[in-house]
């Protein structure tokens, strides 16, 4: 077990410098000086040369890298060429706001997937659990996005009883931070929850056909009590698989409902900085999303492990 | 099980119309799409606009249809993309020593750490938003799960008893790979595609929506939303239109690849 | 004492008749097995025993089971809860996915008696498990008890299954095709522990298997059934040595228990589909002795202690068509079995000549032959020690 960690860390590592090498250079390939766009055409030779000296541009590509990538575990991500910022602390902020975003979505992907999965996989031969599976297969195919807007135009422009958008952090008002979050969580995790439910009600499918779900009756346990003893623990094996995927789709999806909420996250700085060609912050947030799919992936991984002992083997 | 599934027919018959209505407007639209009409702004539904017009006064219903166009071209691309460079290298890391096997797997994860939206983003950065480097960025997102699918598959075939025989009897890598693996793993790539597919959809619209995919005037679902979502007070079901358009689209090919992988692997047919 | 009575059962689906008119009758300590080709029906037969048919499959009829003041058929969830794993259990026939495969293996056992109040709490039940586990003859049951059931071999994983079947002392016990997963080294040893496990505890046995050579060793008497209805039944001497039914002799000359050498005879035509069989007699499209009035149903014909259903039944053979040994009762309570030599490849005889048998592909009547002589002069059929390995 301690082997295959130490394996899967290893792999998480490689893979870790590998992105953060294609998203730098990404960012270099690009044509243009970023000292003359950040001067104008106007300027003279010596004062690019003195800005590009400031950047740190006119050293090789891969000084600028390591000094680059160095900066990272510490949370320094450079200085905007654009607007002269230190990149660091934009991220954190815009970081946590996303945070909040992806896990209050994904927490109400759970409340919803959970039981309508587990019950339409019980109840799969009946018209309850036909009617679980078409909700779902209708709920994968909206988007995220779209969702939100029916969202706003329903309970903020036609009932008004939410606002429409807009960020309050939770520190400064908590009522208005979760008046604000209700919306934006129900559009990433309604959405999330209909694929989760199909995947949920696959397993638990799946399980319920398991001999030893049937030895479970056999011994005198109830058919959902056999299913929460015996059945869930196996069921979540896969699903955590999916958890995993879904957490990267929803950080996605967080970028585009930030725009639709009109929230301050780390969707939309990378927004921003694609619009005001500050291409040091979108390289910023570009490895900090790639990071953060990374670490779930190596979580998923490890959660696999401690689920299934099949598993655990040190091999 | 011969009957044919309802998800198949039902997929079939969505995609068919968002074909049909993306090939209609090649040759025909009530109006002109992208015709800016000062006169016509935000006309209701009605007799001569069906669906009514948008804030510039376009006809809702023409941009609907070459919406599909631009939807399914930028899906086709895609998705093609990522078949072609795919299948090949999942196939021959399958066939392949067990090193280029554990790299290609690798190398899946970590294309896999960049989502499609992301990818495309940093496309539109570095390259300026246009629909080429969303389709571009959707198809490498999306080529793992080709590669992947078809090395799995390969794999299968490639332990088969008929197979071992090919390659016992000294019949070349490539002929094997052609004659025995690709038909045999096809209804699976189908599937994918289909799948995939509507993935594609799904992140044009994304794109489009944030200013990402296909440039103005050109019509895109994605694009109405985002014009209508400044117009919700006013007129919100400018916003149901292209929304419908995606949902529905979306869900023709889920459909259609599910009926598909029942059709292709019946063990599977009763699990959804 | 009837401690299981069966009248009347029926099993279907909605458009599909699978089990008709099943009744028969356990006796406490009896055992019974229950013959037939696969889709005969023998499972449903249990599992509606059980309560635990599958989804859109109905059970009618009675079975009553010995202190249980309720008819089981069409008994609410929670009471056939109640009894199932504790007045009657059941052993399956595929161990390798009978148990969870995130669990620990003592906490299964554990559970079952948990379940029940056998045990009050979880610590007096774990250790509970340790000695059911140590009972079936697994080796250090401490360390096993904390193993996962991926660590444990296809036999060890019977035992286990065993072991939870009879944790609770049940009053019946059902094994469906228990051995018939397993490696032909460790059937017998299997078998000797449902046996002994049984004896202990005066429970009745139905022992659903197609093996005829385990029947004529294992069980007292037999039901042979065939489409869903019990075809014919008797004492397994009685049964074996002078079936009146022709599917019954058409079993035997196929399992080529009696011997005749040469080729291996089969029954002709195959089982039809589930629900499919004709009505009438239900072996008619196969028979070999089928006639016009076939059509009609037979009626239940009564013989020595048990009888059959058919229009033309079988002849009485002038040979016997098969000799079945008496056979002992076997290990008793408390009886250990013979110390083993930690060298041996297999101290026991009865494992070394099953397994010289079961290469050579008859094993079944081979086996049977093996045993009578494998122990002369004990008396008993066959007894049968754990493996090498086993005991502390």
């Amino acid at each position: 077990m301690v082997l295959q960690l130490v394996r899967r860390t290893a792999v998480f590592a490689v893979s870790l410098v590998v992105a953060s090498v294609v998203a730098f250079a990404f960012m270099s390939v690009l044509p243009g000086d970023p000292a003359r766009v950040a001067l104008g055409v106007n300027a003279t030779e010596e004062a690019v040369a003195a800005t590009r000296a400031a950047f740190g541009t006119d050293r090789p590509l891969v000084v600028q890298y390591l000094d680059w990538v160095g900066g990272l575990p510490v949370g320094d991500f450079g200085r905007s060429y654009v607007t002269a910022v230190d990149i660091g602390p934009q991220i954190v902020d815009r970081l946590l706001v996303t945070t909040w975003l992806v896990l209050s979505g994904m927490a109400v992907a759970l409340v919803v997937a959970v039981p309508l999965g587990v019950l339409a996989a019980m109840r799969h031969r009946s018209a309850g659990g036909t009617v679980i599976s078409a909700f779902s297969q209708v709920g994968v195919a909206v988007p995220s996005f779209l969702a939100g807007i029916l969202l706003v135009t329903v309970f903020a422009v036609r009932l008004g009883w939410l606002p429409s958008g807009g960020w309050v952090p939770p520190a400064q008002d908590p009522v208005e931070f979760l008046r604000r979050l209700v919306l934006p969580a129900l559009a990433l995790g309604l959405v999330q929850g209909a694929v989760l439910t199909r995947y949920i009600r696959s397993a638990v499918l799946d399980v319920l056909r398991e001999d030893y779900l049937r030895t479970a009756r056999s011994k005198g346990l109830t058919p959902g009590r056999a299913l929460v003893r015996h059945g869930l623990r196996n069921a979540a094996i896969p699903v955590v698989t999916v958890l995993g995927l879904q957490l990267a789709t929803l950080l996605v999806g967080a970028v585009v409902v930030e725009r639709v909420f009109v929230i301050p996250g780390l969707g939309s700085l990378l927004l921003d900085g694609v619009a005001n060609r500050d291409l040091l912050l979108v390289q910023g947030v570009v490895i900090v999303i790639v990071l953060a799919v990374l670490v779930v992936n190596f979580l998923v991984d490890v959660a696999y492990t401690v689920l299934d002992p099949r598993l655990r083997r040190a091999t | 099980m011969t009957r044919t599934p309802a998800a198949l027919v039902v997929g079939g018959a969505i995609v068919g119309i968002v074909v049909a209505a993306a090939l209609l407007s090649f040759v025909w639209t009530p109006y002109d799409a992208v015709q800016v009409d000062p006169g016509t702004r935000l006309a209701p539904p009605g007799f001569a606009h069906w669906l009514g017009t948008d804030t510039f006064g376009r006809d809702v219903v023409s941009q609907l249809l070459v919406g599909a166009r631009t939807t399914l071209f930028v899906g086709v691309v895609a998705v093609g993309l990522a078949g072609v460079v795919g299948t090949p290298i999942g196939i021959l890391a399958a066939m392949g020593p067990p090193w280029l096997g554990e790299l290609v797997m690798r190398t899946n994860d970590l294309v896999l750490a960049f989502p499609a939206l992301l990818l495309a983003i940093m496309f539109g950065a570095v390259y300026g938003p246009s629909t080429l480097t969303a389709m571009v960025a959707i198809g490498i997102a999306t080529v793992p799960s080709f590669a992947r699918l078809a090395r799995g598959g390969a794999l299968q075939v490639l332990a088969t008893e008929y197979v071992l025989a090919a390659r016992s009897a000294g019949r070349p890598r490539t002929a094997i790979a052609v004659r025995h693996v690709l038909p045999n793993i096809a209804g699976l790539l189908l599937v994918q595609a289909s799948v995939s597919f509507a993935i594609a959809v799904l992140a044009e619209a994304a794109l489009s929506f944030l200013g990402f995919g296909t440039r103005p005037p050109t019509p895109s679902w994605g694009r109405m939303l985002q014009e209508a979502q400044q117009f919700l007070y006013l007129k919100p079901e400018l916003a149901l239109w292209p929304g419908l358009a995606i949902a529905i689209a979306v869900l023709g090919f889920n459909l259609l690849g599910d009926g598909l992988r029942d059709r292709f692997d019946p063990r599977l047919a009763d699990r959804r | 004492m009837n401690v299981l009575t069966v009248e009347g059962l029926d099993v279907g689906t909605a458009d599909l008749q699978l089990v008709s008119d099943v009744s028969f009758t356990l006796v406490a300590g009896e055992r019974v097995g229950l013959i037939g080709e696969s889709g005969s029906g023998k499972s449903l037969t249990a599992l509606a025993m059980l309560g635990l048919l599958p989804d859109g499959v109905r059970a009618q009829g009675s079975v009553r089971l010995a202190g249980i003041d309720h008819d089981l058929v069409g008994a609410p969830e929670r009471r056939m809860a109640a009894l199932r794993g504790d007045a009657m259990t059941m052993v399956f026939q595929e161990p390798m996915s009978a148990l969870n495969p995130s669990m620990r293996v003592g906490d299964q056992v554990a559970e079952v008696m948990l379940l029940h109040g056998t045990q009050a709490d979880r610590r007096a039940a774990r250790a509970a498990a340790v000695e059911v586990l140590d009972s079936v003859h697994l080796p250090d049951p401490e360390r096993l008890a904390r193993a996962y059931p991926h660590q444990l071999s296809g036999g060890q994983r019977q035992r286990v299954m065993i072991a939870i079947a009879l944790a609770n002392g049940p009053s019946v016990l059902l094994a469906d095709e228990p051995t018939t997963a397993l490696d032909v080294t460790v059937q017998a040893q299997v078998l000797d522990l449902i046996l002994s496990g049984v004896a202990e505890r005066d429970a009745a046995l139905l022992f659903i298997t197609h093996d005829l050579a385990v029947v004529a060793t294992v069980c007292e008497r037999v039901l042979v059934m065939y489409g869903g209805r019990i075809v014919e039944s008797g004492p397994v001497k009685e049964v074996f040595t002078n079936p009146h039914h022709p599917y019954t002799q058409g079993l035997l000359a196929a399992s080529d228990m009696a011997g005749t050498g040469g080729r291996l005879r089969t029954i002709p035509g195959s089982v039809p589909a589930a629900g499919r069989f004709p009505d009438g007699c239900v072996f008619r499209t196969r028979c070999p002795n089928a006639a016009d009035d076939c059509t009609v149903a037979p009626a239940w014909t009564e013989s020595d202690g048990g009888g059959y259903a058919c229009h033309h039944p079988v002849a009485a053979p002038e040979v016997p068509v098969l000799q079945v040994r008496e056979r002992a009762v076997p290990d008793l309570p408390g009886r250990r079995p013979p110390p083993s030599s930690r060298s041996g490849t297999c101290s026991a005889p009865t494992a070394a000549g099953a397994r010289r048998c079961g290469s050579r592909g008859h094993r079944c009547t081979r086996w049977a032959a093996c045993r009578s002589t494998s122990r002369p002069g004990s008396g008993s059929g066959w007894s049968v020690s754990p493996g090498p390995a086993s005991r502390r």
